[in-house]
């Protein structure tokens, strides 16, 4: 099967970074979360309800909206504010990828592990830039608001192409599609990484070390 | 007839019915062309479900965008166990005033083949100026999918669909203008069903599409058609909330939100009747499916408004994007008088607002108090999701500087005084203004006394001139002997005064030469004096060892 790829990219300033991250990360698991699954007899599911919240960036002209869930929130915060420091303190002219991937397990016979099988992924490109004077900041704040509008959109025209999603699962499978750690909404499974370009445009050693984690696992 | 709410729907769902891609792939697939045809294919259960939720998405999609276009930040809750009543999964609030209009502008009809719903955004200025921002239009056209499954892909694809719908009402350019709204613009919202009318959005607009979902009878298309021209606005409007210095001063001030209230519940909406109605007197209908006790009553015709949403007191920044365009002063509020669609002071407003029962149900808790927000000059109301105030007397004030004055303007710029600017640390700014009677090193605080000015200017602290709030207290700068009371007057004067003081007596010359020659004359008399008194000086040198 084939993984859906999909490549955003974006020219922050520094401090913009952390907001910029969020409001794209959120925006993706806005449309890949439903409710809690509450699996009855007979097979049959009911779902719960999913709230939204509007988010004002203090150093973006922008506002997105994300799931009303204070779990799912931490955990993108703190996935984001990993990439955040990485990316200053690698030294590097500021260029990081940060991507949100979704996937199923499928499980395996032992002792093999279970497989990940993504089956959509969204690559998050960084480019931090640094201004001089207040005049280009403000001037920064404006563009970069037009600029995540401009990614919500390709996002949302991505989703709603309405191509692959995992079936729906049984009660017992449920753990190889959605992510049923938090207890208000459910998304997919996914998992977030990221990796910091050095200067001459390599990828260091994060993207070598899953890519043997992944052969070896076959 | 049973009424049929999500979770029985839900209910129906069996994860062994579920078709993979390739059993899809194996169906003959049959086309049709619009909904009235026989729809073999479709049961008349499934028939039943897809009209309801197309009815369901267009409310739903109606107050999405409202409510977006309130000015106020929207947050729900999300409940892991289903109640029955949210709609395609998602907490979506109902107005029950946007439910009603929509309902009436539906009038039993669902979306279909040339009847689209569409929701029409548009500013109204203070001066009764209004300009069509944009038009959201729900649309389905004949392109059929005939396998899809309604009760369950249809559905989840509409919750994803209005999902979309909430991303999207926060990237228009009317997002940013609705948040800003409250003194000198309101946001008003009209909705119609039938043929989409994008003349009102200027020239060069564009069309942003939400997304798409396919159905049995055709597939249903969003999307949002938005004015990019914005030149036609009067200056006036746009540079008063131009940011100083280009930084947006209210976007750290974060209104007290509470994720327990609902978010703008009960808001008196007045509305606009649509143009091809005569728009009569509003009458409260009951509807018999929906749990809908509203009762209306009409408002003096003073109330001008239609559609007018909550706002909130202005903020201080307008959006940058709209003052490029307004920058130019010439470029004048003509279009808007012209062409504008001109509101019809007599009817009586819509006034679900003044009187919405509390007997509604709890979705939307009797949070419906102001009666008085009617009113046109908004700045008494507060609202719990509010903005400071202050940042705009300042801006309004320096903006009289930086204002390009137009021949059409006629607003007088206002006299900068230092005590007229709300700023921070207004304390520190120069005291030249102030009166000496309040100095306190003029005035020395009472204990103890003061008598010279540089014991005053020991006695700095404490004084009248430090408020409770300050850490750091104004102290003029006045220098020891600089000033008494005698002769007024500071440092400079001072040093520029007595930088040529008058010769001293002895030390001019032709007085002392005079007294040289005096001096010489009697000098043999006063020798005589000496000698004859020799022995007093003796005896007083003697006395002196």
């Amino acid at each position: 099967m084939n993984c859906r790829s999909e490549v955003l990219e974006v020219t922050v300033e520094a401090r913009q970074v952390e907001e910029a991250m969020l409001a794209l990360l959120h925006t993706i698991l806005l449309h890949r979360s439903t409710g809690k699954f509450h699996y009855k007899k007979e097979g049959t599911y009911s779902i719960g309800t999913v709230g939204t919240l509007d988010i004002d960036c203090d150093f973006i002209d922008f506002t997105f909206v994300r799931v009303s869930s204070e779990e799912l929130d931490r955990v993108i915060r703190k996935a984001v504010s990993e990439f955040k420091d990485a990316l200053s303190n690698s030294g590097s002219d500021g260029m990081g990828q940060i991507s949100l991937e979704f996937y199923q397990k499928k499980k395996s016979r032992w002792p093999f592990s279970d497989e990940c099988i993504p089956w959509e992924v969204w690559s998050i490109k960084v480019n931090v830039v640094n201004l001089a004077n207040e005049q280009e900041r403000q001037i920064c704040r404006e563009k970069v608001g037009e600029k995540l509008g401009e990614k919500v959109i390709n996002v949302v025209e991505v989703i709603n192409r309405h191509e692959y999603l995992p079936k729906m699962p049984t009660q017992s499978e449920v753990d190889n599609v959605f992510d049923t750690s938090l207890k208000d909404v459910q998304p997919y499974l996914y998992k977030i990484t990221f990796q910091i370009t050095d200067s001459l445009g390599t990828s260091v050693s994060t993207t070598m070390r899953r890519l043997i984690k992944d052969t070896l696992a076959l | 007839m049973k009424t049929l709410f999500p979770l029985e729907v839900m209910q129906h769902f069996s994860t062994k019915t579920i078709l993979t891609k390739t059993q899809l792939a194996t169906r003959t697939r049959t086309f049709d062309t619009g909904r009235d045809n026989m729809d073999s294919g479709l049961s008349p259960q499934d028939k039943k479900d897809l009209d309801k939720f197309i009815k369901f998405f267009a409310l739903k999609t109606v107050q999405v965008i409202v409510q977006a276009r309130l000015g106020e930040k929207i947050c729900t809750r999300s409940s892991s166990s289903p109640t029955g009543s949210d709609w395609f999964n998602l907490a979506i609030k109902d107005i029950p005033e946007v439910t009603h209009e929509a309902k009436r502008a539906l009038a039993g009809q669902l979306p279909g083949i040339g009847r689209s719903m569409c929701v029409e955004i548009s500013l109204k200025t203070s001066e009764g100026d209004s300009m069509e921002l944009e038009t959201w239009c729900l649309e389905m056209n004949e392109k059929c999918d005939k396998d899809i499954k309604v009760s369950y892909t249809v559905y989840n694809r509409l919750s994803v669909l209005l999902k979309s719908l909430l991303a999207i009402t926060r990237v228009t350019p009317a997002y940013k203008l609705s948040r800003k709204q409250g003194h000198d613009y309101v946001i008003l919202y009209r909705i119609y069903f039938g043929e989409v009318q994008l003349s009102g959005l200027g020239e060069g607009f564009q069309t942003v599409r939400v997304g798409v979902v396919g159905t049995p009878v055709g597939t249903v298309t969003l999307s949002c058609a938005y004015r990019t021209n914005l030149a036609f606005m009067s200056n006036r409007q746009f540079e008063r909330s131009a940011p100083i210095m280009g930084i947006i001063v209210d976007h750290f001030v974060d209104p007290p939100y509470s994720s327990h209230r609902p978010a703008n519940m009960g808001q008196p909406c007045n509305y606009r009747p649509p143009d091809e109605e005569d728009g009569g007197a509003f009458v409260g209908v009951q509807d018999s499916q929906e749990v809908c006790t509203t009762s209306f009553s009409t408002s003096p015709p003073s109330q001008l408004y239609a559609s007018r949403l909550s706002y909130q007191p202005p903020a201080a920044a307008g959006p940058a994007e709209l003052c490029h365009p307004a920058a130019n002063p010439n470029q004048m509020m003509h279009g808007g008088k012209e062409g504008g669609v001109v509101l019809v002071p007599a009817h009586p407003v819509h006034g679900a607002d003044a009187h919405l029962t509390v007997e509604h149900p709890p979705i939307t808790p009797g949070s419906i108090g102001d009666d008085d927000s009617l009113s046109h000059s908004g700045d008494g109301r507060r609202d719990e999701g509010r903005r400071s105030a202050s940042p705009s007397d300042p801006v309004e004030a320096l903006n009289a500087f930086t204002r390009k004055i137009g021949a059409f303007v006629n607003k007088p710029s206002t006299q900068i005084t230092a005590a007229s600017l709300d700023l921070p640390f207004a304390a520190f700014a120069p005291r030249g203004l102030d009166s000496e009677e309040n100095d306190p090193m003029v005035q020395p605080p009472d204990s103890p006394p003061c008598p010279s000015p540089l014991q005053a200017s020991l006695h700095s602290q404490g004084s009248e001139g430090s408020g409770p709030q300050d850490d750091f207290v104004m102290v003029d700068f006045r220098p020891a002997f600089s000033k008494d009371d005698l002769l007024p007057m500071d440092l400079g004067t001072f040093y520029r005064e007595f930088q040529n003081p008058p010769q001293l007596a002895s030390l001019s010359l032709h007085i002392s030469s005079q007294s040289m020659a005096d001096d010489l004359d009697s000098l043999p008399e006063k020798l005589a004096v000496y000698e004859k008194n020799i022995d007093e000086f003796d005896a007083f040198v003697d006395m002196l060892q």
